[in-house]
């Protein structure tokens, strides 16, 4: 049974805080606020208090850990490598489980278990959310994204597709037997909104003449759910997960959203030793497409006569596994591309799993600064590897008035690699 | 516990928002990097001077203790509420105000972080050397009330070295002005240098002029292997006797390559006891030729291998080593005490081999390394807490530390202060007269004892000295 790690667990990583504050450098959401509350040191010292009896869930508490992009920001600069999103995830377990889930987690967990508060819950945000809630299953991750409400603070939002891209794709593509076999975890943002970043993916894969498989019964990671507190929710997810994509044999299991990736690759194997299996097997696109020597074979077509800027957005999935140099390899090497580098590229964009549900007017502000280095660096083109990054990035971008389009970077690579055949 | 009164009073200072008295934001600004915690009774977040006079003036009548704090990354205590009271955070206070390209000066407010103000001069070509190891997160205000160092303080000099005048909030809530936008000066006291390092005791920093200097058109870093600490200890010695000063002159011993060789697979010969990080900056043409030099002074003194950056990636990942030490020597055992003794230059060989007798002598581990190009090295005495007996191994270690670098001319604090960390060790160094001499001083200007009390000298608020 899938099981998450509950806050007790995480005493020990807890108590490797030294209170040096090298995470104030690096939180976005401090970087906006300016409170201790809402940097990893305060949260972890935050955190020990509750363990030690010495503050109960008081309201303060629960805003400090909705506070928290869960973006591993802290961590990846910390001297210590203290977990904080790890343990913040498991702060707000702790609140669900005692206090049950907070309103907009409430909304998720009875939105799941009863579907005719789902359709008033629908109704009440306008056309674009009954839409929305129509066409995705009740155990996608975008539900936690856009609960109702969320509507109307003028939000951009991709227009959610009529015909998913699971649906639209045969389960088994075979390839080269030679060739290893690979299976696409698409996960919600592009099996519902980005159905195009699927094809694309398609695309490349079936041009290295490999094997893909689609299990049509995978389900949302559960990343939002895990960013929510809702515990029950994710563990279930993980076992659906696990029993389809282990049905077909598979020598990888390719993501092409760094949150997906992080989920099956980060979470999982804290549930359960039957989990390490599959996350050993998971592989960001750009990582397999580079280590299948794409990149290279790209650099050799003569470059374009007007070629397109185009920066890349570091999503925090793939830079705390230090998955940086790949995704901008393949850029740089497209034909069509100039590539240049932003500034802070590597720091969130804001979105957070649910954090710009809670806290959208802070959310729009680190998504300001994204959208001014967009700008700065001159590029058309903002292009990334996380659905919910190129989301977040456009709504920035909008709400800066900028002309700039986020893009994932296969659809770019699909572009070009008609050129290599 | 402060009287609803008192709250309303400072709500209606700064605004509601940013008082208060919520258990989880008194645990927030509770801690620094001591790891030690007091809880305050209130926080308040003031966002102008005239509000800390009023909020001092209230402290005054009401006799409540104020301590100001920056980021709370100092690692003596400084900013620690040790008697509850009101914690005043600067951090709203975060504007640069003016850089001013004919003058070289720049003004700030107290909340502005290190970094970010470094970055903002040196895209215009301008140049702010000191870098304490906190500059991505640590305040200017807090560099100055503590009077920060860093590695490139060797060439450059420390914090109060670049600080030309203050405007300053009195314990007694008052607002004065020293010194000024001018590179001299000499009306009066020269109350700058006084209140550079004197750790929120004496008045609250709202307004900092800084003097800048050109930025350095490039720089050139060698790492040196030594088979020997007393090799890498004389070859600094050496480096600073041939008439040449480093940007920076860092030292590690062979404990911490161990240590740095574990936690990051970093690739050195085993016969390597000591290492050299050493950096030259200035106009390009001269880069190569400092470098050739210094190879030359310290090849006799058992060099075993020099690696030469020609890049800043290559540059980068020497200093990548330098900075990884401080996790890595979690390797040895869990906790630190990071003592930052002083001692003049050509003194640090013979306080080396002091340190390692003084190890010896308690059965402790102890890792050296810092920037010994200043005589500034970090004794890192590491210890397992939970080990009876162990904390006192290291406290009598910490004793013969110091007394060992006094007795070489040095001081027991480069750069991270006394605050409440050091406060017992006080009457080693400083004499009773002289003690006085400041304490007067303290009396003088805060007579009701309120602005960061019990910091620096022990007094009731602080009478176990180190505050374990």
């Amino acid at each position: 049974m899938a099981k998450l790690k509950n806050l007790e667990a995480y005493r020990e990583e807890i108590e490797q805080c030294v209170k040096c504050g090298a995470c104030r450098a690096h939180c976005p959401v401090f970087g906006v606020e300016k409170r201790e509350g809402h940097v990893a040191r305060g949260k972890v010292a935050l955190a020990h208090s509750l363990l030690e009896g010495e503050v109960d869930l008081e309201a303060k508490v629960l805003e400090d850990m909705s506070q928290c992009l869960l973006c591993g920001s802290c961590c990846a600069q910390c001297p210590n490598k203290v977990p904080t999103e790890e343990i913040v995830a498991a702060t707000r377990r702790r609140i669900a489980e005692q206090q049950g889930l907070t309103a907009f987690g409430k909304g998720l967990a009875t939105v799941l278990g009863r579907p005719k508060l789902m359709n008033l819950l629908a109704k009440s945000g306008g056309t674009l959310s009954a839409l929305l809630f129509k066409r995705l299953p009740e155990n996608s991750g975008l539900r936690l994204r856009f609960p109702a409400p969320y509507f109307e603070q003028g939000r951009t939002l991709p227009p959610i597709t009529a015909k998913p891209f699971r649906e639209r794709v045969p389960e088994i593509i075979l390839g080269d037997p030679l060739q290893p076999t690979v299976m696409f975890f698409t996960g919600c943002g592009i099996n519902y909104m980005y159905p195009a970043v699927g094809e694309a993916f398609l695309k490349a894969l079936k041009f290295l003449d490999v094997t893909i498989i689609i299990p049509k019964d995978q389900a949302c990671c559960g990343l939002p759910a895990v960013s929510a507190g809702a515990a029950a929710t994710v563990e279930k997810l993980a076992e659906q997960n696990l029993a389809a994509l282990t049905r077909h044999p598979a020598d990888y299991i390719v993501t092409a959203c760094a949150s997906c990736g992080a989920g099956l690759g980060k979470i999982y194997p804290d549930m359960g030793h039957e989990f390490q299996g599959l996350a050993a097997k998971v592989m960001d696109i750009f990582v397999f497409l580079a280590r299948h020597g794409l990149p290279e074979k790209l650099a050799a077509l003569p470059k374009a006569a007007s070629p397109v800027r185009v920066t890349y957005h570091d999503p925090c999935h793939l830079r705390n596994q230090g998955i940086t140099r790949e995704p901008r390899a393949i850029l740089k090497a497209l034909p069509q591309v100039e590539f240049v580098e932003m500034a802070d590229a590597g720091t969130c964009c804001g979105l957070g799993g649910t954090y710009s549900v809670y806290h959208y007017q802070t959310s729009k502000q680190i998504g300001a600064r994204k959208a001014a280095s967009i700008s700065n660096c001159g590029a058309e083109l903002v292009a990334t590897d996380c659905p919910g990054c190129i989301m977040q990035l456009q709504d920035s971008i909008n709400h800066a008035k900028g002309p700039q389009r986020s893009i994932h970077i296969l659809e770019l690579l699909a572009e070009a690699l008609p050129a290599l055949d | 516990m402060l009287s609803e009164q008192i709250i309303s009073e400072l709500k209606s200072i700064v605004g509601k928002h940013n008082v208060t008295t919520e258990k989880a934001d008194r645990i927030c600004y509770s801690y620094d990097a001591t790891q030690k915690s007091f809880l305050p009774d209130v926080v308040v977040h003031p966002g102008t001077a005239p509000e800390i006079c009023d909020i001092l003036k209230l402290a005054n009548r009401e006799r409540i203790p104020v301590f100001p704090r920056g980021a709370g990354s100092g690692f003596s205590g400084g900013s620690l509420p040790t008697r509850g009271g009101i914690v005043l955070c600067t951090e709203r206070l975060d504007r640069i105000l003016e850089i001013d390209e004919d003058n070289l000066i720049a003004t700030v407010e107290p909340g502005v972080v290190t970094e970010q103000f470094q970055k903002e001069v040196e895209k215009r070509g301008l140049f702010y050397p000191p870098d304490p190891a906190s500059l991505k997160f640590s305040t200017l205000g807090g560099n100055v009330a503590e009077c920060a160092g860093g590695p490139r303080c060797v060439k450059y000099g420390v914090t109060k070295d670049f600080i030309l005048g203050l405007e300053v909030v009195t314990p007694t809530g008052d607002i004065i002005t020293t010194g000024g936008p001018t590179m001299k000066g000499v009306v009066g006291y020269d109350l700058t240098k006084l209140l550079c390092g004197s750790e929120g005791t004496l008045g609250i920093i709202t307004r900092i002029v800084i003097k800048l200097l050109p930025l350095p058109e490039a720089k050139q870093t060698m790492l040196v292997l030594f088979d020997s600490i007393d090799g890498a200890a004389q070859a600094v010695s050496a480096i600073i006797r041939g008439k040449i000063i480093p940007t920076t002159l860092e030292f590690m011993d062979g404990r911490t390559i161990d240590c740095v060789r574990q936690a990051t697979g970093l690739e050195v010969p085993e016969e390597a006891r000591a290492v050299l990080i050493i950096e030259v900056d200035g106009d390009r043409e001269f880069l190569d030729k400092q470098v050739a030099r210094i190879a030359e002074i310290i090849r006799p003194l058992g060099v075993v291998e020099t690696r030469v950056a020609t890049t800043s990636e290559e540059s980068e990942a020497l200093w990548q080593i330098r900075r990884s030490v401080s996790a890595s020597l979690r390797k040895v055992n869990p906790d630190k005490f990071n003592e930052d003794i002083c001692v003049p230059r050509s003194k640090v060989p013979e306080m080396i081999r002091k340190v390692d007798a003084i190890a010896e002598r308690h059965g402790v581990a102890i890792v050296n390394f810092g920037h010994a190009g200043d005589g500034n090295i970090h004794v890192n005495i590491m210890i397992d807490k939970k080990i009876p007996g162990e904390l006192e191994k290291a406290e009598k270690a910490i004793e013969d530390v110091f007394k060992g670098a006094l007795e070489l001319g040095g001081t027991m604090s480069g750069e991270h202060g006394v605050g409440i960390a050091k406060a017992a060790y006080i009457p080693l160094e400083i004499t009773p007269l002289a003690a006085e001499y400041m304490k007067s001083i303290k009396r003088a200007l805060d007579p009701n004892n309120i602005l960061n009390p019990g910091k620096i000298f022990l007094d009731e608020a602080n009478p176990a000295g180190r505050g374990e």
